[in-house]
């Protein structure tokens, strides 16, 4: 009633386009598909990227000529030191943070607003306290088309689909809990099944596992690799831990101290799926100590 | 000492402390203390023959009900109404001004300053002045009602929506939602809990208010009888209005922690 009442009042024009919202037309395809090759077709590419937050009297360079280009289906992973601007990179591409220079593109398309088609999940789960966690994973349903047009009437549909989502990181019997009955990993296990539930393209990831302990950080791994492996989804994940980087990805980008560039492209060549043990080869150790040799504090 | 005796003392802690969380010590406790705090009153007036026109024993107050309860009934009607239709206006308008100083930036600068300058002003004060404007009768008492009550409201739904966090928000954002989808699915029930808070606080302020004008300017309510009463020396009257004032404040306060704990379910 509340919540009518004002906003008929302030934002009329909105709700009308909002009724009408035409539905985005999507070839229907079964969740969690089988899945495709790493293609060689780019789906992000960044072109002389820079960040400048300098006033008249504070120069303020945070990022500088970054250009790199994503593959489909590629994980790819941004570390650095802190304040370096790998944040910054992922909000470029979910177009939440449009102000720098140079051009962020996906598919060819320069990013000026928010993708649809992404799904985030960030260092701190930020699940809606006031939904159960079935309900939390559906949220995303509720707003991308074509799934918001589709959920009131086949919403036991989507129901199995979420239930199966949270079913593949153990949260099945957990469906019906509220974020506060659950432990840290298993909010931020949530926080991922909302992230892919609507099958984004792109998966943006920032710190996601920082909060956790080492052990459940690291069966985060195992479940995120898992996920990854059967949905496909370009992944850019942005982490302070080098190892975590490693794990999960296909591409490991170090960046400098600012102003901030690229210091580093790192190709992860070790087979997939990947196991906790390979963390303890010479060829991971060899692989982290060239990633820590780059990294500089500010 | 046998093994029995041994135990009791900590299985006698225990029966309280799951009294403490069982749903009946929530209105059993207060019972006992509200009943406890009459002996104790009863017992004092009598003991140090206390005048009843300075502090009448409970007994006394409670001896009025049969000649003067009709009297204070349909008086307590009339406030009740008066006090709620000052608070329904006030939920409204406070909600609607919360939202706008919450929402837009414009509002914010422009009606906050005001709105906190115009509560300091004390509400009774006004009262003489609204006598002259709207004449003395239920009037006044609904409009003191409402500006008591108008500003809790509006700064917690300004609060409640201010303080939703960014990163809830981002989530929404970059799915494409729009600003009435952000608001539905986050600004609203984020801000449900701070409007109950102030509810809570609100009806017991628009009580004070219509009660404070009934007293000043009108012919009718509590506040009325309450004056006249003490006008009349006849204190116990004056007692038995300010129960059945507290009465219906604790009641109303019930209700809405009631509709709290439905509505906000996750606290």
């Amino acid at each position: 009633m509340l919540e009518l009442m004002f906003w008929t009042m302030v934002h009329a024009s909105e709700i009308i386009d909002h009724a009408l919202g035409n539905p985005i037309p999507m070839a229907d395809s079964a969740y969690l598909s089988t899945p495709a090759a790493i293609g060689t077709e780019s789906v992000l590419e960044f072109t002389d990227v820079g960040l400048n937050y300098s006033t008249r009297d504070r120069p303020m360079v945070v990022i500088e000529e970054v250009s790199l280009t994503i593959q489909q289906s590629e994980f790819v992973s941004f570390v650095g030191p802190s304040g370096c601007g790998k944040t910054s990179l992922l909000r470029m591409i979910s177009g939440l943070n449009p102000a720098y220079q140079g051009t962020v593109c996906f598919r060819g398309e320069p990013i000026t607003k928010p993708l649809k088609n992404v799904g985030i999940a960030f260092q701190n789960p930020v699940l809606l306290p006031w939904r159960n966690t079935i309900k939390n994973v559906l949220l995303p349903l509720e707003i991308v088309q074509p799934h918001k047009h589709k959920l009131r009437q086949q919403r036991s549909h989507y129901i199995s689909m979420a239930q199966e989502l949270l079913g593949t990181v153990g949260l099945r019997d957990f469906q019906n809990h509220y974020p506060w009955q659950l432990s840290g990993g298993m909010r931020q296990r949530a926080s991922l099944c909302r992230a892919l539930i609507h099958q984004p393209e792109i998966l943006l990831l920032d710190e996601p596992f920082a909060a956790l302990d080492a052990f459940t950080r690291e069966e985060m791994w195992d479940m995120l690799q898992r996920l990854w492996e059967r949905t496909q989804c370009t992944s850019v994940l942005v982490t302070h831990d080098l190892r975590e980087a490693l794990f999960l990805s296909d591409t490991v980008y170090v960046m400098g101290p600012r102003p901030s560039r690229i210091v580093l492209k790192l190709s992860v060549n070790l087979p997939r799926p990947r196991s906790l043990e390979m963390c303890f080869t010479d060829e991971f150790h060899h692989m982290y100590s060239q990633l820590r040799q780059h990294i500089h504090r500010n | 000492m046998s093994r029995a005796e041994y135990l009791s003392p900590p299985q006698a802690r225990i029966t309280l402390s799951t009294f403490l969380k069982s749903k009946h010590a929530v209105y059993v406790l207060p019972s006992i203390t509200t009943v406890l705090l009459f002996v104790v009153w009863e017992l004092v007036t009598r003991l140090f023959s206390i005048p009843t026109f300075i502090l009448p024993a409970p007994s006394v107050i409670l001896a009025q009900i049969a000649p003067w309860g009709a009297v204070v009934a349909k008086n307590a009607w009339i406030t009740l109404f008066t006090t709620l239709f000052g608070f329904v206006a006030a939920l409204f308008l406070g909600v609607l001004l919360g939202f706008s100083i919450g929402y837009s930036k414009l509002a914010n600068m422009t009606l906050y300053p005001l709105l906190i300058g115009f509560n300091t002003i004390p509400k009774v004060a006004l009262v003489p002045l609204m006598s002259i404007w709207f004449g003395i009768g239920t009037i006044p008492a609904v409009l003191t009602a409402f500006l008591l009550a108008f500003f809790p409201i509006a700064v917690n739904v300004a609060i409640g929506l201010a303080t939703v966090e960014t990163e809830m928000q981002d989530v929404l954002v970059s799915l494409g939602a729009s600003r009435f989808e952000i608001f539905q699915k986050v600004g609203f029930p984020h801000t449900l809990p701070y409007l109950f808070a102030s509810l809570k606080v609100a009806i017991s302020q628009a009580f004070i208010g219509s009660v404070i004008a009934e007293t000043v300017a009108s012919n009718g309510g509590i506040g009325y009888v309450i004056l006249t009463a003490s006008s009349n020396f006849n204190i116990p009257l004056a007692f038995l209005s300010l129960l059945a004032l507290a009465v219906m404040g604790t009641v109303l306060y019930g209700v809405f922690v009631l509709a709290e704990r439905r509505l906000v379910h996750w606290l």
